[in-house]
C-alpha cells in the first residue's frame, strides 16, 4: 500500500490542482460551446414546435436548403474524386514538384474564405477576366448558383486529400505491388486493394468536407451577392437575423447545428475506426531484423 | 524454367544499385542472392520480377526460358513474388488472399468458384494451415503469414518463385523451421526459385547455389561448399562467417606475419606477388591454441573471454599489440587445455587464405 501511495504521489498532481484544471476546462467548454448550442435549440423552439415548422415551411427556407444541398452535392463528389487522385499520386509516386502540389492543396486552408470568394468575382464577375465573354453568352456565374458551387468546391478542396495522404503514405504500396504481381490490372488493384484499405479515412474526409460545404459562409457570401434566390442555409440565417426574424433564424441555425452534431458523432466513430485499422496495420508490420554483420577480428 | 539476366544496371539518381550484372539460374534450381544491405540483391530480384525497370542499355536483357521478358509488365511475367513484410491483403481472409490471383484473371481464363475452392484448399494443406482459411492476416503469427504469402504466390502457378528476404522479419526459431520447410517444398515442386537474404547461414543451408553480392556487383557464384571453402575474394570470406584478419607478407611461398607463418595456404584466385603487404584470412576454427611454443610459428596472446556454450568453445584473445583474435576450439580440446581467462597462450594457424589487397595509390 505504501508503495502505491508513494508512486501515485510521484506521478500525478495534487487533488486540488486536478479539480481546478478539470473544472476550468469543463467550464470553458460549457460557456463557449455547449451553452450556445443549447441556446440555438432553445431559441428555435421558444415559440413552440408549431412555429418551428412554420418557419421551415417557407419557400425561401426550402430554396436555401436546396441551394445548400446542391452546392454540397456537387463539391463533395468532385473533391472526393480529386482527393483520391491527388493523394494516390502524392503517396505512391515520386515526382518533381510534389511538395508544391502538397502546398497548393493546402491553399484553401491558408487563405481567408472571403478572399476565396473574391477570386471568383475577379475571374467571372462582370468586370472580371472572363466577365465579358460570359456575359456575351448570357452565362451567370457570379451572384448565381454556379458561383456558390465554385466557391464551395474551392473551400472544401483540401479535406479529403489531407485526410488520405498520411494514411496512404503510412500504408505504403507493397500490397499494390503484390496485387500487380498476381496479375491484377491497375483498376482491379485500386478497387480490390487500395480502396478497401482507405475506406474509413476516405469516409472521414468526406464527412468533414460535407460539413464544411454545407456550413461555409465567407466565400459563399461574397459570390452570392445577397439575392434571395442564391441564399444557402448559412446565408439565409444571416438574412433572417438581420431582418429581426430571430425565431426563423434560429430554426435554420438549429438545422445547421444538428448537421454539426451528426458530423461530430460520425467523425468520432470514424476516427476510432481509422485508429483501429492503423493498429491492425502495425500488427501486420513487424520491423525488419537488423542486418547481420560478420564479425571480424584484426591483428 | 531458366532465368538469365545480362548486363543489368540500375541507378537511383546518383546511387548505383546494380552495375552491369549478369547471372543465369538453371531450371528447377533454388538460388540465394546473398549480400549486405545495399549490395543490390533486392533490386536484382525486383528487376527479374518486373517491379523495377533496369536502366536502358542496348545489351541488357532478361530471359525466361530463352524468351526476353524485359518489356513485359510484372503481371505478365507469371512470377510468384513473396515480400519481406508479407504484403498480405489485410481486409481479405486467408482464403481470399490465396484466391486473389485466380479471381482477378480475365473472365475467359478465370476458374470456376469450385475450382478456386479446390485450389485454395489444396494450397492451405500444402502450407499446413488447413482450417484457417476464414481467419484474417492480423489473426496469424508471422510465420503463418509468410506461409500464406507463399501460397498466394503459388496459386497463380508461377514459372518462377521470387522471395525477398522472406524470413527476415521472423525470430530465429521460426526462421529455422520455415527454412527447412521451404527447402522440402522446393524439392517437391521444383519451381525455379530465387531467394534474397542477408543471412549467410540461411543461404548456405537452403540454396543449391549461392550468389554473393557486394556493392552493386556479383562477387562469386557457386555451391554453398564452393563459396564457403573457396571464397573468391576478401569480401566473400569476410561475409560468410567469422574470420580473423592478419596483416603480413609472402616470403618464399609462406605467409609471414608477426611471427606467424602458415605453410599450407590456400590462395585466392589472384596469385599473390612475393614480398607485398597482404591480408591473411583465417577462420576461427582454423586456429590452434598451444600452451607453449613447439617450434611452429605462433603469436602470443592473452585469453580475454571464453564461451563454451555451443558446439565449439569460442575463445576471444588479445595480442600484445591490442588486436583481437577469435578461436573456435573443439570442446574436447578446450577441456584438455583447461584454459583460464587471463593466461597467455600461443596461437597458430592450421590454414589461411591470402588475397591481394586492392592496389591503392
Amino acid at each position: 500500500m505504501a508503495a502505491t501511495a508513494k508512486s501515485r504521489r510521484a506521478t500525478s498532481d495534487p487533488l486540488w490542482l486536478r479539480i481546478v484544471l478539470i473544472g476550468l476546462s469543463v467550464g470553458f467548454i460549457s460557456v463557449l460551446l455547449v451553452l450556445p448550442l443549447a441556446v440555438v435549440f432553445a431559441e428555435a423552439f421558444r415559440a413552440g414546435v408549431g412555429t418551428y415548422f412554420t418557419s421551415l415551411n417557407n419557400p425561401a427556407a426550402w430554396r436555401a436548403i436546396r441551394v445548400t444541398l446542391l452546392a454540397a452535392g456537387i463539391s463533395v463528389p468532385l473533391n472526393l474524386v480529386f482527393g483520391v487522385i491527388a493523394s494516390w499520386a502524392i503517396a505512391k509516386f515520386e515526382f518533381r514538384g510534389k511538395s508544391i502540389l502538397i502546398t497548393l492543396i493546402d491553399l484553401p486552408f491558408a487563405v481567408s474564405p472571403v478572399i476565396s470568394g473574391l477570386i471568383y468575382v475577379l475571374l467571372f464577375g462582370l468586370q472580371g477576366l472572363f466577365g465579358k465573354a460570359l456575359a456575351a453568352y448570357n452565362i451567370e456565374i457570379i451572384f448565381a448558383v454556379p458561383g456558390i458551387v465554385l466557391a464551395t468546391v474551392f473551400v472544401t478542396f483540401p479535406f479529403v486529400a489531407r485526410e488520405l495522404i498520411p494514411l496512404m503514405q503510412e500504408q505504403g504500396d507493397e500490397e499494390e505491388q503484390a496485387a500487380l504481381s498476381l496479375g491484377a490490372s491497375g483498376l482491379q488493384t485500386f478497387w480490390r486493394v487500395t480502396l478497401p484499405n482507405i475506406k474509413w479515412g476516405l469516409l472521414y474526409g468526406v464527412i468533414l468536407c460535407n460539413a464544411r460545404a454545407m456550413g461555409e459562409f465567407g466565400a459563399v457570401s461574397v459570390v452570392a451577392g445577397h439575392r434571395s434566390g442564391t441564399n444557402t442555409v448559412p446565408l439565409y440565417v444571416e438574412v433572417l437575423y438581420n431582418g429581426w426574424n430571430a425565431p426563423a433564424a434560429f430554426t435554420m441555425a438549429s438545422i445547421l447545428a444538428l448537421l454539426g452534431l451528426v458530423t461530430l458523432a460520425a467523425k468520432t466513430f470514424l476516427e476510432w475506426k481509422v485508429q483501429q485499422q492503423l493498429r491492425a496495420d502495425e500488427l501486420t508490420d513487424v520491423s525488419p531484423a537488423t542486418a547481420l554483420e560478420p564479425a571480424t577480428a584484426e591483428v | 524454367m531458366s532465368i538469365t539476366v545480362e548486363h543489368i544496371s540500375k541507378t537511383f539518381g546518383s546511387y548505383t544499385a546494380l552495375d552491369d550484372v549478369s547471372l543465369t539460374v538453371n531450371d528447377g534450381e533454388l538460388v540465394a542472392l546473398l549480400g549486405p544491405s545495399g549490395s543490390g540483391k533486392t533490386t536484382l530480384l525486383r528487376i527479374i520480377a518486373g517491379l523495377e525497370i533496369p536502366d536502358d542499355h542496348e545489351r541488357s536483357a532478361i530471359y525466361f526460358h530463352g524468351q526476353n521478358v524485359a518489356r513485359r509488365q510484372v503481371g505478365q511475367r507469371q512470377v510468384g513474388f513473396v515480400f519481406q513484410h508479407y504484403a498480405l491483403f489485410k481486409h481479405l481472409s486467408v482464403f481470399e488472399n490465396i484466391a486473389f490471383g485466380l479471381r482477378v484473371r480475365p473472365r475467359r481464363l478465370r476458374p470456376t468458384n469450385q475450382q478456386i475452392h479446390d485450389k485454395v484448399t489444396e494450397l492451405l494443406r500444402l502450407i499446413q494451415l488447413e482450417g484457417l482459411g476464414r481467419r484474417y492476416p492480423s489473426q496469424l503469427s508471422g510465420g503463418q503469414r509468410q506461409r500464406v504469402a507463399l501460397a498466394r504466390a503459388l496459386a497463380i502457378e508461377p514459372k518462377v518463385l521470387l522471395l525477398d528476404e522472406p524470413f527476415g522479419a521472423l525470430d530465429a526459431k521460426v526462421r529455422q523451421g520455415l527454412r527447412n520447410w521451404l527447402r522440402r517444398l522446393h524439392d517437391e515442386l521444383h519451381v525455379t526459385s530465387i531467394l534474397v537474404t542477408h543471412d549467410q547461414e540461411e543461404a548456405l543451408e537452403v540454396a543449391d547455389r549461392v550468389v554473393v553480392m557486394n556493392q552493386a556487383r556479383i562477387e562469386q557464384v557457386g555451391t554453398p561448399a564452393e563459396v564457403f571453402h573457396h571464397p573468391a575474394s576478401e569480401f566473400v570470406i569476410d561475409f560468410l562467417g567469422n574470420v580473423n584478419v592478419f596483416h603480413g607478407r609472402i616470403e618464399h611461398g609462406k605467409a609471414v606475419l608477426s611471427g606467424l607463418a602458415v605453410s599450407d595456404r590456400t590462395a585466392g584466385k589472384d596469385a599473390s606477388p612475393e614480398n607485398r603487404k597482404n591480408h591473411l584470412y583465417v577462420r576461427p576454427h582454423e586456429l590452434e591454441i598451444e600452451r607453449r611454443l613447439n617450434g611452429s610459428p605462433a603469436i602470443p596472446a592473452l585469453v580475454a573471454r571464453i564461451n563454451p556454450a555451443g558446439a565449439f568453445a569460442k575463445i576471444a584473445l588479445t595480442t600484445h599489440e591490442g588486436g583481437d583474435i577469435q578461436v573456435d576450439l573443439p570442446l574436447e580440446r578446450y577441456e584438455q587445455l583447461g584454459l583460464q581467462t587471463g593466461e597467455t597462450v600461443f596461437v597458430s594457424a592450421k590454414k589461411a587464405r591470402i588475397f591481394t589487397p586492392d592496389y591503392v595509390i
